[in-house]
């Protein structure tokens, strides 16, 4: 049994320790935000946060993320912590960036880290950590400018955010919540 | 013009028998967030198969057509929605499943808009007008006097009004008016067609909520994966299974039935692992033992065979179109530029895989899969059920929204795998294909060469034009004998070509065929464009003028160009000639555009270069402008335009996204898109040997869209074809390095 925190819940999975987190999220806790592009980790498609990290989880197994906070895209939320308004949801509904729509999640899971990483990215600072994602229809000019326009509303939001940290979660200004895998400690004892 | 009749006669006039009384359209509905709204919403009134309203105003609007990214979902809504005279934040959409009473349903070239604008039209304006009888009705005056106007008919004279919710139990009683005596709005009174609406499926997209093919779960679903024979027309001698069966999880290793050529759209047949979950059934695949028979196309080799398709277009080959005489005139050498181009194998590559989950039961089957043909694929699968004719509304398809298809997912071969296990295995399956499979079983683009030639005259311009092709047809997949495009085939971009021209000479060769062509967005388009494009640049760099000028000067006059006067069948994409000219007026127009937005006659430094090139295609006009530098025979694209008129624009903003997107296909065309083929089996695997365009390779990008108020015209293809010539043909005038064989890093690292 491998245990974690999915989008501040705690998870228990019953599956073989070798299994990607992918198959774990889709088939057993029918998840399916994340999806499967590749399953060699070349397209980003399946891209999940580990500790607010961006991860593939095509491929990696369950036992490398045991006791771990993962949040995917339907855990994504503003610092209010409202599900679907995080700073890259909101920029990507204002620039209308899917078309079919089936990278988007990796692709706002990728700039979501991003922006934890690096509030203010360059041109090249996007490029750089986004060319792991594909977007075979193209959308890649909108992603881009999606991303710029949702660091700028962060960055002027900065303080209101700030203010806004609830006790349990430790957020972080860019609208990921980031979750501490020592709250599943916590609450495992109290139950 | 089939689907229109569909529509006005089967359709509208079959809802005149039956609508007797109020129907909840529930009922009808595929798994969706509609469904369950309106499962609980006020009782919904269903004025034709597309159009229902519920008596607290809410209009339910059924897209009949798939969506794969091109945003159909929201056009087909907003033009039904325009004609109705209805508020937009008042309309949910669900989405058709198969069915013939919808008229036609396939979602492919380009054609939802631009061959079905005004029966869509039809059937907004049908449900207004019952709309406006119903209120005429109680106010007892004439229909004239009353007209509906955002959600209400209004009465003119008094200016009281109803709401649509209101009227709709007394609209849904009254016989539904013929579609072609509807009245539709005048163009200029348009306030939802050209303008961006909020697009219906952005924010369960945004969300992750938006449900693919790949997303379906049933209970006591198995997953299944295929490994499927690595030449096409293979088979399976014989295989060993007890250490996949060994793995946690699977519960079944099934053979597919062994299928023969020709292949039409049948799976390929192959062994399958049934599990629990993808994990389980990907590891049991790993540990399957199969011994093939490879068939008669294990000898095939695709480099050699591009060769051969090159000295083939440089002997004379069977007549297309012909007028004067090429053959009897003398070439002057100085004068006189020869060129043959080749474009290989390739994919598709949407990023969501094939998938189709099925249950069989009996004669009874229910599937949801992410399909382009939902009718097509529905006859396939009765066939493949033995079902009768009439027996086929046993089967009830669900379409989801598609990851991308770009023509892939318009084949069933996954929907009938999906049947023939869940038959089999007497459980829910879903199919799904990892991206290997996707890679090495795919329906083609075919490998191709194109050969040009042509005489400068003293004008500026060119005669003595020659143009040969030579590719395996699509149609192979249903005649293992044909050899040669079919005409509509040759239509895309070849027996079309516009030039005002006095000696010229159209032709095709026989090809052999060896893996399954298919058609990927723009299809011919995409080597007929490349080498069309490629030939002007070449000509203006003979005749030392910008390419701008060449292309003015070929194309001469303003006039309609009718190819047909050369003897060619011209089927002009199943649009009518005379409402869709090709037009040269409208093309100079668009080539003059895209050369002064992009200013591609500026100076530049020495190692970069503009290209530009243009074509006609699916009923569109596109231009496309390229600016790249090479700098250590490394190619770095820095600015892409394209320009397009497309008619009467629907969604603006998604004319601009297909364009954009357009732009990046075309990139991955050009710069990457190879499938190789070695002793008939595809030697690539995943993106890291089947690249596509990334974020890095991605210029500045610009659209221009032409104002227009010619009828529609496609979009999700157009865009493509010229986009591959403008990028080697800047390559030509940075590097002066003509590419003549894509992909471009054959030769430069891109």
């Amino acid at each position: 049994m491998i245990k974690i925190i999915l989008n501040n819940k705690p998870v228990e999975l019953d599956v073989d320790p070798q299994m990607p987190l992918l198959y774990a999220l889709r088939d057993e806790l029918k998840l399916t935000g994340t999806k499967f592009g590749c399953g060699a980790g070349q397209c980003g498609a399946c891209t999940v946060h580990v500790n607010g990290v961006a991860m593939r989880s095509c491929i990696t197994p369950v036992s490398a993320i045991a006791e771990q906070a993962i949040t995917t895209i339907e855990g994504l939320a503003d610092n209010n912590g409202k599900l679907g308004d995080s700073a890259v949801q909101v920029a990507w509904r204002e620039f209308k960036v899917p078309q079919c729509g089936y990278c988007q999640s990796g692709q706002m899971m990728s700039a979501a880290a991003l922006l934890k990483a690096i509030p203010l990215p360059t041109d090249e600072q996007i490029i750089e950590h986004m060319q792991g994602n594909i977007c075979r229809c193209g959308t890649y000019k909108r992603i881009k400018a999606a991303i710029k326009s949702a660091a700028t509303r962060v960055s002027e939001n900065k303080s209101s955010a700030t203010a806004s940290l609830s006790t349990n979660t430790i957020n972080n200004p860019n609208g990921v919540e980031i979750f501490d895998a020592r709250q599943f400690a916590h609450k495992k004892q109290g139950a | 013009m089939n689907s229109i009749e569909n529509v006005s006669r089967r359709g509208f006039l079959k809802v005149a028998g039956i609508t007797s009384g109020t129907f909840v359209l529930g009922m009808n509905l595929p798994l969706s967030n509609a469904q369950a709204k309106l499962a609980t919403s006020a009782l919904n009134h269903e004025l034709n198969f597309f159009v229902s309203i519920a008596s607290d105003s809410m209009v339910t609007l059924v897209c009949h057509r798939s969506e794969m990214g091109q945003g159909i979902r929201t056009s087909v809504p907003q033009i039904i929605a325009e004609e109705l005279e209805a508020d937009w934040q008042k309309v949910s959409v669900v989405q058709a499943k198969a069915d013939s009473k919808y008229g036609s349903q396939g979602t492919a070239g380009s054609a939802s808009i631009r061959n079905h604008f005004t029966s869509i039209r039809q059937i907004g304006a049908v449900a207004r007008e019952m709309l406006e009888q119903a209120a005429a009705n109680i106010w007892q005056v004439e229909q004239a006097s009353v007209k509906a106007e955002k959600h209400f008919v209004i009465h003119t004279a008094t200016g009281e009004k109803i709401s649509f919710g209101e009227l709709a139990s007394h609209a849904a009683k009254l016989t539904p008016p013929e579609s072609k005596t509807v009245k539709l709005k005048n163009n200029a009174d348009f306030s939802l067609i050209g303008k961006d609406v909020k697009l219906v499926d952005l924010d369960n997209i945004v969300a992750g909520k938006a449900q693919y093919a790949q997303d379906i779960q049933l209970p006591d679903m198995l997953i299944a994966t295929i490994v499927r024979p690595p030449v096409v027309g293979g088979k399976v001698l014989s295989f060993d299974a007890s250490e996949a069966l060994k793995i946690k999880g699977v519960v079944d290793v099934i053979a597919l039935k062994p299928r023969s050529i020709p292949v039409t759209t049948n799976p390929l047949s192959g062994v399958a692992v049934l599990a629990n979950n993808t994990w389980a059934a990907l590891e049991g695949r790993k540990k399957l033992k199969i011994k093939w028979q490879h068939g008669d196309k294990a000898f095939h080799n695709s480099s050699e065979f591009s060769k051969k398709l090159a000295k083939q277009v440089n002997q004379q080959g069977e007549t297309v179109a012909k007028k004067g005489d090429v053959y009897n005139h003398q070439y002057n050498n100085k004068n006189t530029v020869e060129a043959t181009y080749t474009v290989p194998y390739i994919n598709h590559s949407p990023m969501e895989t094939p998938a189709a989950t099925a249950i069989v039961n009996g004669k009874k089957c229910t599937i949801w899969a992410g399909t382009q043909n939902p009718q097509w694929a529905k006859g396939n699968v009765a066939r493949e059920l033995g079902l009768a004719k009439d027996e086929q509304d046993n089967i009830e398809l669900n379409v989801t929204l598609m990851g991308g298809a770009f023509g892939r997912k318009s084949k069933a071969d996954f929907i009938i795998e999906a049947v023939e296990l869940a038959k089999a295995s007497k459980r829910p399956v879903k199919v799904i294909w990892s991206r290997e499979d996707d890679i090495q079983h795919g329906f083609y683009h075919s490998i191709s060469a194109n050969y040009c030639k042509a005489e400068l005259t003293d004008n500026g311009s060119a005669d003595y034009w020659l143009s040969r092709n030579a590719y395996p047809p699509i149609g192979w997949l249903w005649n293992a004998e044909a050899k040669t495009p079919s005409d509509a085939q040759l239509a895309l971009g070849f027996g079309d070509i516009p030039f005002a021209l006095n000696n010229l000479s159209i032709e095709k060769h026989a090809v052999d065929s060896f893996v399954r062509p298919g058609w990927v967005r723009s299809v011919a388009c995409i080597n007929n464009g490349f080498a069309l494009g490629s030939f002007v640049d070449e000509l203006a760099v003979k005749a030392k003028v910008p390419t701008r000028q060449m292309w003015l000067n070929l194309l001469g006059d303003d006039r309609h160009v009718d190819p047909n006067e050369n003897g060619f069948k011209y089927s002009n994409y199943d649009l009518d000639l005379t409402a869709h000219p090709i037009d040269t007026k409208r093309m100079k127009s668009l080539i003059n555009l895209i050369s002064d937005k992009a200013k591609v006659e500026q100076k530049l430094p020495d190692n970069q270069g503009w290209g530009i090139s243009f074509l006609r295609s699916f009923g569109s006009f596109v231009a496309a402008a390229t600016k790249v530098e090479v700098v250590n025979n490394k190619v770095t694209v820095l600015e892409m335009h394209t320009a397009v008129d497309c008619g009467i624009v629907v969604t603006p903003d998604r004319v601009k996204a297909q364009m954009e997107g357009a732009m990046v296909f075309g990139l991955s065309i050009a710069l990457m898109g190879e499938i190789s083929v070695e002793e008939g089996k595809v030697q690539q695997s995943n993106f890291h040997d089947s690249p596509v365009t990334r974020m890095n390779q991605v210029p500045e990008m610009h659209v221009h869209i032409v104002e227009s108020d010619a009828p529609p015209g496609g979009i999700g293809e157009p865009g493509v074809p010229p986009v591959a010539p403008s990028i080697t043909n800047a390559i030509y005038h940075a590097s002066k390095t003509r590419i003549r064989d894509l992909p471009v890093n054959k030769v430069f690292s891109v």
